[in-house]
């Protein structure tokens, strides 16, 4: 008797832990299905074409325009100047905690990384808002003081610490075997960096470049506070020195005074949804690369 | 170009190395110095009274989000910890564990702002939680959840399969030994993540901006779990960027709290990790 209810305890705990670990692919579907069911009412009325491509996001004129090419153009934009600032700084900080520091300073050099990555986003933006960007217009001798240019500076400074550490990891993760080989053959050991490792380690590092990429583009209260929120389409090198409005900075900004299942409601929940979209499809590539470059687990 | 003679690989190698130098540096001092301004800035405007007074203070904040961190945390542990056992203990390799894999990988990448809509869909809206610390916290242990499901599995997969085996050569069941060998040993590392995850939700403004934060200086305390709250970076954003005649000395303070409350956590998780690195021996 004892050993049969253990057996059914036993038998419970179980269905449970396999419930919680499949509850991972349930929340991923629910966060799409409540998106694409909010949406919905705006993907019915409006052909998506039109919503992509519609130079005008006038959501509460009336009839109300959904066009969300400003919006998708100042993501791209933001997001673009913060990958040319931060995968070239976040690689080669990567190779050179990996390959170059002297141990000591790798061993302070990682944390500090670490602890960077977790300043809240608010607070980036709170810093840009009051600080840099007031002191980079009088500098570069602006109109404005919140610009595309400062979300990109700001987006870098998050988006760094992600790159650094997966990159780190996976130059990291080349077998040394290969790196005496190179050495042997008469290579210096930048040759054999340049090379060999970073070679070696290409999916990993396509991969932190992706999540970077993800991050930048879902990051939220930075660019609503510094990119000055004007929805028209950037043109040229001189969109980065005037406002613009991010597909996130449009949710956060304007649902706070939307009312329930209004158009507009559902037209913000349709750039929730293509947002999800995007990130979905970068996160899971990043992850393919991830274990092409061997196993790791992060 | 071609007028230039190709550098000696020794000339190149330095000039390489310079470079590397220069961007090692470049990740890491404007950060520190962030954070010193921040500190130096904040720490002349924060004053005992401001922190320790309801009106016009940030003691509402600060209990705010003290209170969503904590509800965050005690939502996602059981199911966070429970999915990391799944993966470490009972799960075998295949099909269904490569797809629970990509689900972390990907809830971890969500916007914050769209777990908002998320949360407002569905916890504010069709469950009717209404915009309070309930459904705030619902949200961000949705957020939280792949962090502490990494760091348990880690954790839990440090523990040596030798301590398992005797254990189950004593003739305990698979759900006795996770729950008395295993659980208890991995036990110091899920307190990192369960920190680390408290950390994060402490500092994330999007996903409580329509589920759980107001701005409120006459009735800031929530009565109960189905009251909005002042959240800290909430509190920041709105001095920040709406409130009008909002002094400056009293934003960097906001600044200076919350980012010391977020540090302070992570700091705790790094030393304690630290610790066990050193101090495990198995």
């Amino acid at each position: 008797m004892r050993s049969s209810a253990r057996r059914a305890w036993e038998w419970c705990v179980g269905i449970l832990i396999r419930a919680a670990g499949a509850a991972a692919i349930v929340f991923v579907v629910l966060i799409f299905g409540f998106l694409l069911r909010d949406a919905l009412p705006v993907l019915r009325t409006t052909p998506v074409g039109e919503i992509l491509a519609g130079r005008s996001w006038l959501p509460t004129s009336a009839p109300p325009q959904f066009g969300m090419l400003p919006l998708l153009l100042g993501s791209l934009y933001v997001t673009a100047g913060a990958l040319v600032i931060s995968v070239p700084l976040g690689l080669g900080a990567a190779a050179f905690i990996s390959e170059v520091a002297p141990p000591w300073m790798r061993e302070i050099l990682k944390p500090t990384v670490e602890v960077l990555a977790t300043i809240p986003s608010v607070v980036l933006g709170f810093l840009g808002l009051l600080l840099i960007g007031p002191w980079l217009a009088e500098v570069l001798n602006l109109p404005v003081p919140l610009f595309a240019g400062l979300g990109s500076l700001m987006l870098a400074f998050m988006a760094v610490p992600t790159i650094v550490s997966v990159s780190e990891d996976a130059i990291r993760a080349v077998p040394r075997a290969l790196r005496e080989n190179s050495l042997a053959l008469g290579a210096t050991r930048w040759q054999t960096i340049r090379r060999v490792v970073i070679p070696a380690a290409r999916s990993g590092i396509i991969a932190a470049v992706l999540l970077g990429l993800g991050r930048a583009i879902g990051e939220t209260m930075t660019v609503l506070m510094v990119t000055g929120n004007a929805a028209v389409i950037p043109e040229g090198f001189d969109g980065f020195l005037r406002p613009v409005r991010t597909l996130t900075a449009t949710i956060a900004g304007e649902m706070g005074e939307t009312a329930y299942a209004t158009p507009h409601y559902h037209a913000l929940f349709t750039i929730g949804l293509m947002l999800f979209i995007i990130t979905f499809a970068t996160n899971t590539i990043a992850d393919i690369a991830i274990r092409r470059s061997g196993g790791m687990t992060r | 170009m071609s007028a230039l003679p190709r550098p000696s690989p020794k000339v190149s190698q330095a000039a390489a190395f310079a470079t590397l130098w220069v961007m090692g540096a470049a990740v890491v001092v404007p950060g520190v110095a962030v954070l010193a301004i921040v500190f130096v800035k904040g720490g002349r405007a924060i004053t005992w009274a401001m922190l320790a007074s309801v009106e016009g203070g940030l003691l509402p904040a600060i209990a705010g989000t003290a209170a969503l961190v904590m509800l965050t945390a005690l939502i996602a542990a059981p199911v966070g910890v429970a999915a990391a056992v799944y993966l470490s203990e009972y799960a075998r390799a295949g099909a269904l564990v490569r797809l629970v894999r990509l689900a972390i990988v990907n809830l971890a990448g969500v916007p914050s702002v769209v777990y908002g809509l998320f949360g407002l869909a569905l916890f504010v809206t069709l469950l009717q939680f209404g915009r309070c610390l309930l459904a705030g916290a619902c949200t961000l242990a949705l957020l939280v959840m792949p962090l502490i499901i990494t760091a348990s599995e880690e954790a839990l997969r440090q523990v040596p399969s030798r301590l398992r085996e005797a254990s189950y050569a004593l003739g305990a069941t698979r759900w006795q030994t996770v729950r008395r060998v295993v659980l208890p040993n991995a036990l110091p590392g899920i307190m990192t993540g369960m920190i680390l995850s408290v950390g994060r939700a402490a500092g994330e403004t999007a996903p409580i901006l329509f589920t759980a934060a107001f701005f409120s200086l006459t009735d800031p305390f929530p009565k109960s779990l189905l009251d909005p709250i002042v959240a800290l970076p909430y509190h920041l954003f709105v001095m920040a960027t709406e409130a009008p005649g909002v002094a400056e000395a009293d934003k960097w303070a906001t600044a200076t709290v919350l980012v010391a409350l977020v540090l302070a956590l992570n700091l705790m998780a790094v030393v304690l990790r630290a610790r066990l690195r050193r101090g495990r021996r198995w």
